[in-house]
């Protein structure tokens, strides 16, 4: 039957398909949908798992069980589980682990744009790269088979193009039996890292290495497309189809085993050709591996080694190498001068108020000039995490500071506290992101006294990726219900005395706060508590301005509300986008009492 | 029908994604390769979002290269004039009369460009440009969600594929209670282009 899905689902339904017993994930772009598509199976254990290192450790529980487990995760997910996966290459596994791991070349929603084909060498397992659903879906049941043939977890890369792309899917097959029962078969020298075990393991892994290389040479997706002599391309993953399409005449060698290469393979296509070139989306991954061989070849010289690929990249590449002629025409230009439209927090977010509150109290409109730098140190230092709330580094609410990884910024304001900086540091980080690494930092705050101030803010949901559940919200990946983890409970039981829970849309009560944490020499967490407005069911109330009222003072603006716009001199308020009464962050603000719902307004006329 | 690219674009939160989900399936039950792909921004709602559908025999990269585009779809202006030389010379722009400022219009940073500006980028490349009242006419069905439906009506004037695939394929994404609603707009968006004189 033929269907149209994404790469994620397509792995999902070939991970189901080869029999996965168990999968865990954390949600990050552009893995995500992986987990919720393989959620839907009854017969599969699905999980969000707190972070990803908790997701690895789990799948190589599961496979050291002997069960068949899939782990998924973005890139940066892969730096926080990369402990467990070297064990896991070490150790070997008894049962399938498959580790799918999304790159984001271009950098839509990361911290940093890391090739993750690296990680199969450093962790010597071998490394497969779909090119398109149906590949993502038929190499899905190969990894787990060759995971368990040859005893190592199997890493596959995706990357945003391949995962969020749909394409045309055959799937022909049926949901595999498991194989055999889980049963763990005790092995202390297999499992139990003693660095004397470790000594036995590690020509083990050696001798995988060997192994896979050989089998590599057969391996089916390694495969040579006859074109012309003139040029041969050596290609993988969503590189391929942008090669393809630039270069419809060339021979190919499409590699669907990226690690380790087949050494005879790649001689034999590179004999057949005149001149060989890699494509590839990021490093020279392909290309130093082949040049290490002894082999000809060019790549990087050519095509960019940052952001994504596409064809239009690929063929001016083609023209710049003397590989294509032309260009026959000139491309029109984008129209310049046009206002962006970069990412906002939502009408009705629940963290525009503490952004704003911080903004103010932190006088951070006068301090930063229009590139957000200051040679000056302000008031308040603001340390920040990941999620939508790092979008509050823009004007106007311009509250953040630093942003890295998850669950940095309370190391950082810890660290910034202890180098003596003057003022007070506030770290701030979403509930999600708390419970997946910012745990640590509070219990190291409690152990060296620290008096910085940390403010969760919680909208009940990993609200970026697409609103997943996550250990706080007390229902599970299968959507069912569970134990919630509370957040200040866990806070004061590691020992802070001074913790608060706010409403996020009450500015008084969140300046009281803030204010009161500041004064305050000792540690301090403050939660502001409101829902994501994505998840709000009903809208009702809208607000509208009273333009008779309205002196034009644009306080509201300073919000960043995308729904109060200003076009042709008039403020007014998107009643489509509002969130109504389930927000009046606006109304509380205006200074001229403006704001209100519709039938206020109305009445005062 | 030859190669078709179509590329989708607006606001977060317009029902980009879901109307070139419902494209891609037509396609396939009309019986071609396609591939499809959104690029969205780290935001939720209210950044720009595009999706690249292609349609053809086969099928290569699932995105469209520059000065490719068939069809442009803008469900808001100022998105229409920022992808217009996505289009081929000649291709066809369907645009959605909705005015959306981003935040830096609003806080008076920037300027949303003029009718003429946006026209005027438009018609470098394109051969036929529609503006549709679609935001006006989805508020006057009671939903304005229904703007995507809208716009996949009018597109739909302007792909050789039955109409009845529409239907099935539309029928088969949308849950029965919105069902009727839905598909009235999409109706209103063909005949909003068989005024314009397509069919």
């Amino acid at each position: 039957m033929k269907k149209l899905l994404s790469g994620n689902e397509a792995f999902a339904l070939g991970a189901y398909h080869a029999g996965v017993m168990v999968a865990a994930a954390y949600p990050g772009t552009p893995s995500t949908e992986i987990l919720e598509s393989i959620a839907r199976f009854d017969e599969v254990y699905a999980e969000w798992s707190t972070n990803e290192k908790v997701a690895m450790e789990l799948g190589m529980g599961a496979a050291y069980a002997g069960v068949r487990a899939l782990v998924s995760m973005k890139q940066v997910g892969l730096n926080v589980a990369s402990d467990p996966f070297m064990a896991a290459s070490i150790t070997g596994i008894n049962g399938g682990l498959v580790v799918i791991v999304a790159d984001d070349p271009g950098v839509f929603s990361t911290q940093n744009e890391q090739d993750t084909r690296h990680y199969a060498r450093l962790a010597k397992v071998p490394m497969f790269e779909p090119s398109d659903s149906q590949e993502a879906y038929e190499l899905m049941a190969v990894a787990f088979e060759i995971s368990e043939q040859f005893d190592t977890p199997v890493l596959v890369r995706s990357s945003t193009r391949i995962s969020h792309s749909k394409s045309v899917v055959e799937t022909n097959r049926t949901r595999m039996a498991p194989a055999k029962p889980p049963n763990f078969k005790h092995d202390v020298e297999k499992y139990v890292m003693l660095p004397v075990h470790v000594r036995l393991r590690r020509p083990v892994v050696e001798e995988r290495l060997v192994k896979l290389t050989t089998y590599t040479e057969t391996f089916p997706y390694n495969q040579i497309i006859r074109g012309e002599r003139r040029l041969g391309v050596v290609s993988s993953g969503v590189a391929y189809q942008y090669a393809r399409e630039a270069f419809p005449k060339a021979s190919f060698l499409k590699l669907g085993m990226t690690y380790p290469l087949p050494q005879n393979l790649l001689r034999e296509f590179a004999a057949q050709v005149d001149r060989l070139i890699v494509i590839e989306e990021l490093d020279p991954f392909l290309e130093e591996n082949i040049r290490a061989m002894g082999i000809k070849v060019t790549g990087k010289e050519f095509i960019p080694r940052i952001g994504e690929l596409n064809t239009t990249i690929v063929e001016e590449a083609g023209y710049r190498a003397g590989l294509l002629a032309g260009p026959s025409h000139k491309k029109a230009a984008p129209p310049q001068g046009l206002p962006g439209r970069p990412p906002v927090l939502c009408a009705g977010c629940p963290h525009a108020g503490i952004f704003f509150v911080l903004n103010t109290i932190g006088q951070r409109s006068k301090l930063l000039d229009a590139r957000g730098k200051s040679e000056k140190q302000g008031k308040l230092i603001i340390t920040g995490d990941i999620g939508c709330y790092t979008l509050a580094t823009y004007p106007p609410l311009r509250a953040m500071d630093t942003t890295a990884c998850m669950g940095a910024g309370i190391g950082q304001a810890l660290g910034m506290e202890k180098a003596g900086v003057e003022g007070k540091v506030v770290a701030v980080i979403g509930d999600s992101t708390f419970l997946h690494s910012g745990i640590t930092g509070v219990v190291d705050a409690v152990y060296n006294k620290s008096g910085v101030t940390i403010i969760i803010v919680d909208n009940g949901t990993t609200a970026m990726t697409g609103h997943q559940e996550h250990p706080g919200t007390g229902v599970s990946a299968k959507g069912k219900k569970t134990e919630a983890v509370e957040l200040e409970k866990l806070v004061r039981g590691i020992g802070v005395e001074d913790v608060k829970v706010v409403n996020a849309f009450d500015m008084k009560a969140l300046r009281t706060a803030v204010r009161s944490s500041l004064d305050n020499t000792e540690l301090s967490v403050i939660i502001v508590r409101g829902t994501c407005s994505v998840r709000l069911r009903k809208r009702a109330g809208y607000r509208v301005i009273d333009i008779d009222k309205c002196d034009d003072c644009e306080a509201c603006l300073k919000i960043g509300c995308p729904a109060i716009q200003k076009l042709d001199e008039q403020v007014c308020i998107d009643a489509t986008l509002c969130a109504g009464d389930a927000c009046t962050i606006c109304e509380q603000l205006c200074p001229k009492k403006a704001i209100g719902p519709l039938t206020s307004i109305g009445e005062s006329k | 029908m030859k190669k078709q690219d179509l590329l989708m674009v607006g606001v977060g939160g317009q029902g980009i994604v879901l109307a070139s989900d419902i494209l891609s399936e037509v396609a396939l039950a009309a019986g071609y390769d396609v591939k499809k792909t959104d690029t969205l921004g780290m935001a939720q709602r209210g950044g720009s979002v595009v999706s690249h559908v292609r349609i053809a025999d086969k099928v290569w990269s699932p995105l469209i290269k520059e000065g490719e585009v068939d069809i442009l779809v803008a469900f808001e202006k100022l998105e229409a004039a920022r992808w217009s030389y996505y289009l081929r010379k000649g291709g066809a722009a369907i645009v959605n009369n909705q005015t959306t400022p981003p935040l830096s219009v609003s806080l008076g940073t920037h300027r949303y460009p003029g009718d003429k500006e946006i026209n005027d980028a438009l018609k470098q490349l394109a051969g036929h440009i529609y503006f549709i009242d679609g935001t006006s006419q989805a508020k006057e069905l009671g939903d304005i969600r229904a703007l995507n439906m809208i716009m996949l009506g009018c597109v739909s004037s302007l792909l050789p594929i039955d109409v009845k695939i529409w239907e099935n394929c539309i029928s088969q994404r949308l849950s029965s209670n919105i069902l009727k609603m839905n598909m009235v707009a999409f109706d209103k968006g063909r005949e909003e282009m068989s005024s314009a004189g397509i069919r």
